[in-house]
């Protein structure tokens, strides 16, 4: 059976035509809600398996990316969503989708505290917006659904606020310790977390790029996955067709297919 | 009172904001201070109860890097605090979220003038900055006091001024009064009613307006309905506006007596009808791809089966020029609204720009008035950022060109290119139709005083005194949401007709729609307002942004309406469409102005008579160098401006959201070297693309506007062409930014820049007929001067020519880098002597500290052979057989190569003797001269002989192969070594320039 995955739109998130395929390119079905019709209908949230956050600039990242769509959901969804990932439900959140995530407290999601900030996705060290691909590296032990059996893979950032940073060290050191990191930006060419310049392309601590929830189930990520489904939107792609290395797919879309596998069972 | 919430950063969290400013304030303005802390604050003007406060202070703030306190935070130590806010009226984007999250906390709905507004304060320490430097870092960097107000504190007058809880909102409540303009004096009264009121209207339009008000049938029916014979205010501001040149195009409408350098004269009835609009109706004898041209508010070219294309270039200029943020993101987010208004609206795909600015390193004299065309660059770029990103949409084309001729003012281009299907609820989406009995709705923003005269006041070159009014500031997210909720209603067939508010506002946009249907009738008491003590006319004319106007089907009005409220996008039903042939405006029950339709758009705006005289300029040549090594003279064409990387900026555009990205703006190895053209998919299941490109070169206009054109539109075609589109399958936008080209006493040398204009439609004429590529929409700017200062700069002619082309499959797509050692390079097409206005010889001229002698002929066109190269370039990619295609333009071949280098980080040796040339030439020339219509493109050793056989005739020459040495070596005549050059050196050339800028 399809798993229905649900995608909620409106008030500036933008990414839903190419979220919606990648979910459907790996096999899912996928409805658009407008917020304000989730909001409207809260328990409908309960009839999909798996929920997804997606890029934009949800309010025009106005009082910092994400606030105020991951205020809105928690003071009218608090509950139901809740209940969603105790069910065992999936949660994906890229870009602003991480950033609302976060901002909720989804993410890292520490001991079940689902809805109690511990971590910030702020300014880029740089000072500015940056779009280019980057080379992600997964980390193995991670039970992240998404990410499981993944190793590297190029992706391109395209965001103003993706620094992962909190003042207080302790919960830095808890993040890693529970297994809660699941990739990281990494030098091409050694394969090694790096904090440079643009290969870390927003000076992220740890080098951290995407969070998962010690369930593995609830996943946030500032590259686009959803941005690399044909083959043809990697940069190199003419030389990896020349040289007879071009994929069928682009690599983004085996994230998604990693979580309609789990869905599925 | 409102209540004050100030946010700022916990200590130890980095403040990326303030080190920006530090940045700048030492980068531009030589100010070296240590620190810069910055903080948000809020004024809540809403009457609050009991904790309410405490709870929202509660919700703007971030828990983990964040602290917030109500009225004042504690400061961080600063020596000097600049807040800077809003001026009222000023569009808040940040205080109208804020107003989402205060709604949430109190759990109800605000009314239209509660309302949050915001500031932001700078906390400077370090470097010994006196008052004086505070002061330059708030109004040169941090402010525009256009629109923004400024505060400076030391910290003794912080800490002794009252909390300052004052709220920048307009209470005025003057009563709506309707004025009537009396036109019965003398031509002096007339042209002080048209000065004072910035209306633009000449003696001749003000005469016929007086000659229509007199005539017995008029009159007549004025007296009937109670109207004044005069004309009220919303009237002639109506018709003000309506005949402005920015919305009526009088320049390109009206009948030109040209004569050309024999002597010979012609007499021209429109530009527009005589060359463009004539070239695209020939060539549409012979193609079936035009579905809608230049009737709606984008073209509308045919795709697949399934969708059609609609393509929009625009410019921003005269707004760009006082508020750069706000006038380019007012024009990036404006230019959406013309495809999503263009036949039953579309969907958006991708967003092209490109900005014509002052160097930023201008060290000359700054007439008073003009902002330094390096802030006037940084804000450009960050409106379009914004207003791009957080559209959705991404970028595909982006360009900047430099010459001190724009720090009057900067040519702002931003475009939109959209998507529709073939058939929307069961008829052709490209249908305009209103039934009378439809209902007038606007839906978006609300309305103030923003924008009024924009048109108007564009029309006019910038002055002192260019009201602060016309800047406005674009909202995207306003914008996402109508955007959104149109789709919706267009998909269940909601309403029937649809247009955008640009300029003129609702006075043009009804009254355009009104056409369809033969009229309309509208109560402005309707409309939602930002504020109240807006007269009339002003609601009529205000260009307040992110409005669209439709005609609904009253049996649909309550579906539309519901849908409206459940998106959070306000509608308003403004009246109804009538067929009477008048624009009938009413306020509450009374009649305040009566417009005849024919009168208003079709007979009554008297057309321009206007002379134009073509003399060729003379212009001297610069010493070419002495016959050696041009190794130099490339590293320094790569720096120059108007070559080297745009990288740094334009990869703060967002490029990939929507995941259809082909070829991207920057191509190669290192991911650094400009593409030739980007081609994108326009569906998910589909592998047809589109290849977008453009061309722009004003230098040539120096020379004659006949050659810039027709190498322009060359340029723009041919690089559809390198990336593997289709000749059969190209379509162009025009969009003409001029001087003023009327001779007047303030331009006295107006017979010359008509006949440029002329020479350049005689060319845009004679090119797209030729080549077959129909322009489908365009649009002209033609009064680009400044004259502040007591000083005159007048832009130089310029032609911004873009295409989008057809590709059948994007697999197959060429990119311009080299690709492996061993490749073999090809010319394609005649290299000519010509280097007149070429980068080269302006480069000479410059360093000879003779700028004005870069002469020399500039590049023609000889149609008829491009045509053949073009089709034969069709087969070769057809065939697959290259491995790279660039095209020389700036910086000639010489350029052309360094970039294909670059991009496969592959040297190579190159031998320019074998170059087909017409007649002798100089090393320099075979170099350097920017020819038209060439390749340089590179195959495999095998494919070489059929690519030899698909040219067999034409002018194709083997110059090199590609190698791994890791350097680029050309040698010339007599095999004499011209260019021996390091890839990392020119790689650094290439990009240092504007990195970090």
């Amino acid at each position: 059976m399809k798993p229905k995955i649900l995608i909620i739109t409106g008030y500036g998130v933008n990414c839903e035509a190419e979220s919606k395929y990648a979910w459907e390119l790996a096999g899912a079905d996928v409805d658009l809600v407008h917020l304000n019709d989730l909001i409207e209908n809260a328990g409908r949230l309960q009839d999909y398996a798996g929920l997804m956050f997606i890029g934009g600039f949800s309010y025009g990242d106005h009082m910092t990316s994400g606030h105020v769509f991951a205020r809105r959901v928690k003071h009218h969804l608090q509950e139901e969503l809740q209940k969603f990932i105790d069910a065992e439900r999936v949660v994906l959140g890229i870009c602003n989708g991480f950033q609302v995530m976060t901002k909720m407290g989804l993410l890292p999601g520490l001991n079940g505290g689902y809805f109690d900030p511990k971590v910030a996705l702020m300014q880029n060290e740089c000072g500015c917006f940056q779009n280019r691909w980057v080379e992600l590296a997964f980390e193995q032990t991670s039970n992240c659904v998404f990410t499981k059996g993944l190793d590297r893979m190029p992706l391109p950032v395209r965001h103003g606020e993706g620094k992962l940073f909190t003042p207080d060290k302790k919960i830095f050191a808890e993040i890693e310790s529970a297994g809660c990191v699941a990739c990281r930006y990494v030098d091409g060419t050694s394969g090694k977390p790096t904090q440079d310049f643009p290969q870390n392309p927003n000076g992220s601590l740890n080098a951290i790029a995407g969070l998962t929830d010690p369930t593995g189930r609830v996943f946030g990520m500032m590259p686009h996955p959803e941005a690399y489904l044909f083959p043809e939107n990697h940069p190199q792609w003419k030389r990896q067709k020349l040289e007879g290395a071009l994929p069928e797919h682009g690599s983004g879309l085996q994230l998604f297919e990693n979580a309609v596998k789990f869905l599925q069972g | 009172m409102a209540e004050r919430i100030e946010i700022g950063l916990k200590s130890g969290v980095p403040d990326a904001r303030g080190r920006g400013v530090v940045g700048k304030a030492r980068s531009f303005l030589g100010l070296g201070l240590s620190s810069c802390r910055t903080r948000d604050v809020f004024r809540i003007d809403i009457e609050l109860k009991g904790r309410e406060v405490a709870a929202i202070r509660k919700a703007f703030a971030d828990p983990v890097i964040g602290r917030s306190a109500i009225g004042r935070l504690s400061p961080p130590p600063f020596e000097w605090l600049i807040e800077v806010g809003f001026k009222p009226g000023v569009t808040d984007n940040v205080g109208r979220t804020a107003e989402v999250v205060v709604a949430d906390v109190l759990g109800r709905k605000l009314g239209p003038y509660e309302q949050v507004y915001t500031s932001t304060q700078y906390f400077l320490k370090g470097g010994g900055l006196s008052r004086d430097d505070a002061t330059r870092i708030a109004t040169d960097l941090l402010a525009n006091v256009l629109i923004q107000t400024v505060a400076v504190y030391s910290p003794e007058e912080w800490s002794a001024s009252p909390i300052d809880e004052s709220v920048p909102a307009i209470h005025d409540d003057t009563e709506a009064r309707v004025r009537t303009y009396d036109l019965s004096g003398s031509d002096d009264d007339l042209m002080r009613i048209s000065r004072e009121g910035i209306l633009s209207l000449s003696l001749d339009e003000m005469h016929a307006i007086r000659e229509h008000y007199k005539r017995p049938d008029v009159r007549a029916e004025r007296q009937a309905l109670g109207l004044p014979a005069q004309p009220t205010d919303l009237e002639l501001e109506c018709i003000a506006q309506t005949w402005s040149e920015h919305c009526s195009h009088k320049i390109f409408a009206g009948n030109i007596r040209y004569m050309d350098e024999n002597g010979d004269e012609e007499n021209i009835q429109s530009l527009f009808k005589t060359y463009i609009r004539a070239a695209t109706e020939k060539i549409g004898e012979n193609i079936d791809w035009l579905v809608s041209v230049f009737t709606d508010n984008a073209g509308i070219i045919a795709f697949n089966e399934r969708i059609h294309l609609a393509y929009k270039v625009e410019t921003h200029n005269s707004p760009s020029a006082l508020d750069p943020y706000g006038g380019s993101i007012t024009g990036i987010v404006g230019v959406n609204r013309d495809p999503m208004g263009t036949g039953m609206g579309c969907q958006l795909l991708a967003n092209v720009w490109g900005y014509c600015l002052g160097s930023p390193f201008y060290d000359g004299d700054l007439p008073a008035g003009l902002m330094h065309p390096r802030r006037i660059r940084d804000g450009v770029h960050e409106g379009v950022i914004d207003g791009g990103n957080q559209s959705g949409i991404p970028w595909v084309r982006g360009f900047e060109c430099f010459d001190d001729r724009y720090i009057g003012k900067p040519l702002v281009y931003c475009g939109t290119l959209g998507t529709i299907p073939v058939t929307v609820t069961g008829g052709p989406s490209e249908r305009k139709e209103i039934v009378p009995g439809d209902l007038v709705v606007m839906c978006g923003g609300r309305i103030g005083k923003d924008g009024i005269h924009g048109a108007t006041f564009s029309s006019e070159e910038l002055r002192q005194e260019s009201p602060a009014q016309a800047v406005q500031i674009g909202d995207p997210i306003t914008q996402r949401k109508m955007y959104e909720f149109l789709m919706e209603a267009r998909d269940l067939g909601l309403f029937r007709c649809i247009t955008d508010n640009g300029a003129g506002g609702i006075s043009c946009s009804f009254g355009e729609m009104g056409k369809y249907s033969g009229g309309a009738e509208v109560d402005l008491k309707n409309a939602p307002l930002k504020y109240e003590g807006l007269q009339p006319w002003e609601i009529f004319l205000s260009e307040a942004q992110e409005r669209m106007t439709l005609a609904v089907d009253p049996a649909h009005i309550g579906q539309f309406m519901d849908l409206a409220t459940r998106r959070d996008v306000e509608a308003t039903v403004m009246g109804a469409f009538t067929s009477s042939g008048e624009l009938k405006v009413m306020y509450g029950d009374r009649l305040i102005g009566l417009l005849d339709m024919d009168f208003l758009y079709e007979t009554g705006c008297p057309t321009l008579e206007m002379e134009a005289r073509w003399k060729p300029p003379e212009i001297q040549l610069p010493q070419l160098p002495k016959a050696g090594s041009r190794t130099k003279n490339l590293l320094s064409l790569l720096g120059r401006l108007n070559v080297c990387s745009k990288e740094f900026k334009s990869r703060s555009y967002d490029g990939e959201v929507k995941g259809l990205s082909v070829i991207k703006p920057f191509v190669g190895v290192y991911e650094d070297v400009p593409t030739d053209a980007t081609v994108m998919r326009v569906e998910y299941q589909s592998n047809e693309g589109v290849a977008l490109a453009e061309g722009i070169n004003p230098f040539y206009s120096d020379i004659d506007t006949y050659d810039m054109t027709a190498s322009v539109i060359d340029e723009a075609v041919r690089r559809i062409i390198s990336v593997g589109g289709r000749l059969d399958r190209i379509a162009g936008l025009d969009n003409f930014c001029w001087p003023d080209p009327v001779q007047s006493e303030k331009t006295p040398d107006g017979f010359y820049k008509m006949a440029q204009l002329v020479r350049s439609n005689k060319a845009l004429y004679d090119i797209t007929t030729a080549y077959g590529v129909p322009c489908i929409s365009g649009k002209d700017s033609m009064k680009n001067d400044s004259v502040r200062g007591g000083r005159k700069i007048s832009i130089p002619p310029t032609l911004l020519f873009s295409t989008i082309g057809r590709i059948d499959d994007v697999r197959t797509v060429i990119t311009m880098d080299w690709k492996h050692d061993g490749d073999v390079i090809y010319i394609i097409g005649v290299t000519r002597d010509e280097m007149g206005a070429s980068e080269y010889h302006r480069m000479l001229a410059e360093d000879q500290g003779e700028p004005g002698h870069f002469g020399g002929r500039a590049p023609g066109l000889d149609v008829s052979m491009a045509l053949t190269w073009y089709r034969a370039m069709n087969r070769a990619t057809d065939a697959g057989l290259l491995k790279s295609a660039h095209t020389p333009t700036v910086g000639g071949l010489g350029v052309a190569l360094a970039l294909c280098a670059l991009g496969g980080d592959l040297g190579a040796d190159v031998d320019m003797s074998a170059v087909p040339l017409d007649g002798i030439m100089s090393d320099d020339a075979v170099l350097f001269s920017e020819s038209n219509s060439r390749f340089v493109v590179t195959c495999t050793e095998e494919k070489a002989s059929a690519l030899e056989a698909i040219f067999e005739g034409l002018p194709i020459a083997r110059i090199g192969t590609v190698n791994s040495s890791g350097r680029l070596t050309v040698s010339g005549k007599r095999g004499r070594r011209i260019v021996d050059a390091d890839l990392a050196k020119l790689r650094k050339a290439f990009k240092k320039t504007l990195w970090n800028i």
